[in-house]
């Protein structure tokens, strides 16, 4: 794994945890058919932290964040997202989904619409945001990921990095409160790795709440203040990072950290 | 010393490539002499085109347009070319062509109760067919191209009510208040959607009109028609024909198999049981059926569970079977593109809290009708071509008039001519369809 680290100084004036609650996930438990990917999780998001999730392969990493934003369902436990529980009400899933921000492995981008036109979509139909002010911000946050000479151009021809620079402004244009992050930089080839941690770094400076699946240590040591590791389905340890790499309390995290550092 | 080591000192400049591999010279040697095998086959295959063209160019350009009767043609060829064979006779276009495209409608429809003298007023003959064909065009232009002025899809969202009153023509409140009825449909979604949520919604956006269309429609349409009288001559369902009436099932066909098929497609995925089943149930059923038997049905059977007396037009009959099934098919190939796409788009869609009636619309219809269109378009091809069976129920569409035209006396026994006729209008619209398809996948491809 890539240990990249950013060149530069991460300016944490703004990245203050408040006590306020997030994501409030309690005894909750999903299964796959008979089986049991996600055993009791109980997990406390507030708002301004910045959580990185790690485990190996298989071990329910995706599944929990897809969660939050119900693109899967759970079955047992509660998870509340900004006060609102999920159930199986259309009204209270859409509203969380609108207000929570996520960014996939392979970008997701719509390859039928141009870059602008994937970024302005959800708030002209769902935030029914007026068009020219839709497109004032897209534009705003295409600058901000540095790709705004690209808006007019198509998905397929970007290069991967660019993407899924698209694919976070495409999430911000909606003003979310949380953003999830499923293994965003894992499909890039490595020189692109970094300007997509870099506009995560940005991200959390200013204070975004974000939960992040990655593989990316050096990203977690930087700008995380928790990470979780999981394993099974379960949450196996959560700790700051410096005690979290330089300490592990579970032979299982020791195992895997020793497995990805390449000790 | 090693000589593995070496460093140019000078770039090679850039030459021709040779003579033999550019050129006519040097593709008629890559494609059509490659060896001796391709050779022998490609001086095989020019013998064969030399022989078939040698027999058709003659027939076709060696030929009698004017004469009155089959008789009156081989007279001619005798006396031109001294053999009645090798000559095509183009004398029974000429003489019926007004047949093949128009079948038997009237060039200058009259009101029964007027005495109109001959009926030649002051628009020229077929204007009514023809206008209702020019404004297919119209219509259907910025649906195809979609960089014509927006403001002409308003002849596009009228056509379907004009064009079956331009045809059958009365009174214009007929198609009015069918129009009036998706409006209708539209406001009973927007009341109810608050009130009881979208599924009912949607339950009474569909049976509200219906119920309008089966009992005010009709009544509203004569009070109106009574005050305000804006009709033209009625024209009979059975004298349709020709050319007219294939496009005219093809039209009818194609443009609403399409929407249908969507929503079967939809349907087909559904997570609603009820739904679902109904959507397989009928689509399995239809593809299962040729759809000669469903003519039979249309043009038969119906009338033996309709109660008596009821009047239920023939054409309107077969379109309906026609475009059920085209939307059968239709729903399949839809079905099709669906599943090619990645579960991303879904989730893409999903997480931006797009709803999905949004989701469909703007993300993945617009895809999967992309990654479909040849099969659409195979699909049209075909609707198109199948809209000829009708002549086995006894309407006339150019088959079935080549046999009216064969039945009199004077045309008896002339068969190629007629199908080469109409083979070639057929392929004029079939190709079309196809090339479209072609630019419009060219068009919509943003990729690499
Ligand atoms: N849709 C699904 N149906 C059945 N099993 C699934 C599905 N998605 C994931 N799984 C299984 O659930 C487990 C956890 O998957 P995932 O959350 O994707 O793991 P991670 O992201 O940590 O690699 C894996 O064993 C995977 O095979
Ligand atoms: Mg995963």
């Amino acid at each position: 794994m890539s240990e990249l680290m950013s060149d530069r100084e991460i300016d944490r004036s703004k990245m203050k945890v408040s006590d306020e609650v997030a994501i409030e996930i309690t005894n909750m438990n999903k299964w796959y058919g008979t089986f049991h990917v996600l055993r009791d999780i109980n997990l406390t998001v507030n708002q301004g932290e910045r959580i990185v999730i790690a485990g190996p392969s298989g071990s329910g990493k995706s599944t929990l964040i897809r969660c939050i934003n119900r693109l899967e369902e759970h079955q047992e436990g509660s998870i509340v997202v900004d006060g609102t529980e999920l159930t199986s009400d259309l009204k209270n899933i859409d509203k969380i989904r609108s207000e929570v921000g996520m960014c996939f492995q392979h970008f997701n981008l719509f390859p039928h619409l141009t870059i602008l036109e994937n970024c302005t979509l959800a708030p002209i139909w769902v935030r029914k945001t007026p068009r020219k002010e839709a497109e004032e911000t897209a534009m705003h946050f295409l600058e901000k990921v540095k790709i705004p000479d690209q808006a007019l151009k198509y998905p397929g021809q970007l290069s991967g990095g660019q993407q899924q620079r698209v694919a976070i402004a495409r999430s911000l244009c909606m003003r979310p409160r949380i953003m999830l992050f499923d293994e965003p930089t894992s499909a890039l080839d490595p020189e692109m790795i970094k300007e997509v941690l870099d506009t995560m770094i940005e991200l959390a400076e200013e204070g975004m709440t974000m939960l992040c699946v990655t593989h990316e240590m050096g990203f977690a040591r930087q700008v995380a203040n928790r990470v979780i590791f999981m394993d099974q389905g379960q949450i196996v340890e959560q700790n700051e990072p410096e005690e979290f790499f330089n300490n592990p309390k579970s032979d299982r995290t020791k195992l895997f950290l020793s497995q990805i550092l390449g000790h | 010393m090693s000589d593995t080591s070496f460093v140019r000192t000078e770039m090679l400049p850039e030459k021709d490539p040779p003579a033999t591999s550019v050129g006519a010279i040097g593709w008629a040697r890559a494609n059509l002499f490659d060896g001796w095998f391709n050779s022998v086959l490609t001086i095989l295959s020019l013998a064969f085109i030399w022989y078939v063209l040698a027999g058709v160019i003659p027939w076709v350009f060696q030929s009698v347009w004017n004469a009155t009767s089959l008789t009156e043609c081989r007279e001619i060829m005798s006396e031109t070319w001294g053999s009645t064979h090798g000559h095509a006779c183009w004398g029974v276009i000429n003489d019926r062509w007004l047949q093949l495209l128009y079948g038997f409608y009237p060039p200058y429809p009259v009101t029964p109760d007027v005495n109109a003298g001959d009926g030649t007023g002051m628009l020229p003959a077929y204007f009514r067919p023809n206008l209702a064909f020019v404004l297919l065009l119209v219509a259907i232009s910025p649906v195809l191209f979609t960089n014509l002025p927006r403001k002409l899809l308003i002849v596009s969202a009228a056509y379907p009510f004009l064009m079956p009153w331009l045809m059958w023509g009365g009174s214009i409140w007929g198609p009015v208040m069918v129009a009036a009825g998706f409006g209708i449909g539209f406001l009973a979604y927007r009341i109810v959607n608050p009130l009881a949520g979208s599924l009912t919604a949607i339950i009474a956006a569909i049976f509200v009109p219906i119920i309008w269309w089966l009992t005010l429609a009709g009544p509203v349409a004569g009070v109106l028609e009574g005050i305000v009288s804006i009709s033209i001559p009625e024209v009979e369902s059975r004298r349709f024909g020709g050319f007219m009436l294939s496009i005219l099932i093809g039209v009818v066909a194609i443009g609403c198999s399409l929407p249908i098929g969507i929503f079967l497609a939809l349907g087909r995925q559904s997570d609603l049981l009820i739904v679902k089943s109904l959507c397989v149930g009928f689509i399995e059923f239809i593809r299962g059926v040729p759809l000669i038997t469903l003519l039979f049905v249309a043009s038969v059977l119906l009338n033996i569970f309709l109660p008596p007396g009821t009047e239920f037009d023939i054409i309107l009959r077969v379109l309906i079977m026609v475009t059920l099934f085209a939307a059968a098919y239709m729903a399949e190939v839809i079905r099709g593109g669906l599943a090619a796409l990645p579960k991303g788009q879904y989730e893409g869609a999903d997480s931006l809290g797009l709803n999905y009636w949004q989701a469909q619309r703007l993300i993945i219809m617009p895809q999967a009708l992309k990654i479909s269109i040849p099969g659409i378009v195979s699909t049209f091809i075909g609707v198109f071509k199948d809209t000829t069976l009708v002549s086995i129920i006894g309407l006339l569409d150019p088959l079935g008039l080549s046999n009216a035209i064969r039945a009199d006396a004077a045309w008896n026994g002339i068969y190629w001519e007629l199908f080469a006729f109409i083979a070639v209008l057929f392929f004029v619209f079939c190709f079309s369809m196809s090339r479209y398809s072609m630019y419009l996948e060219r068009k919509l491809h943003t990729g690499h």
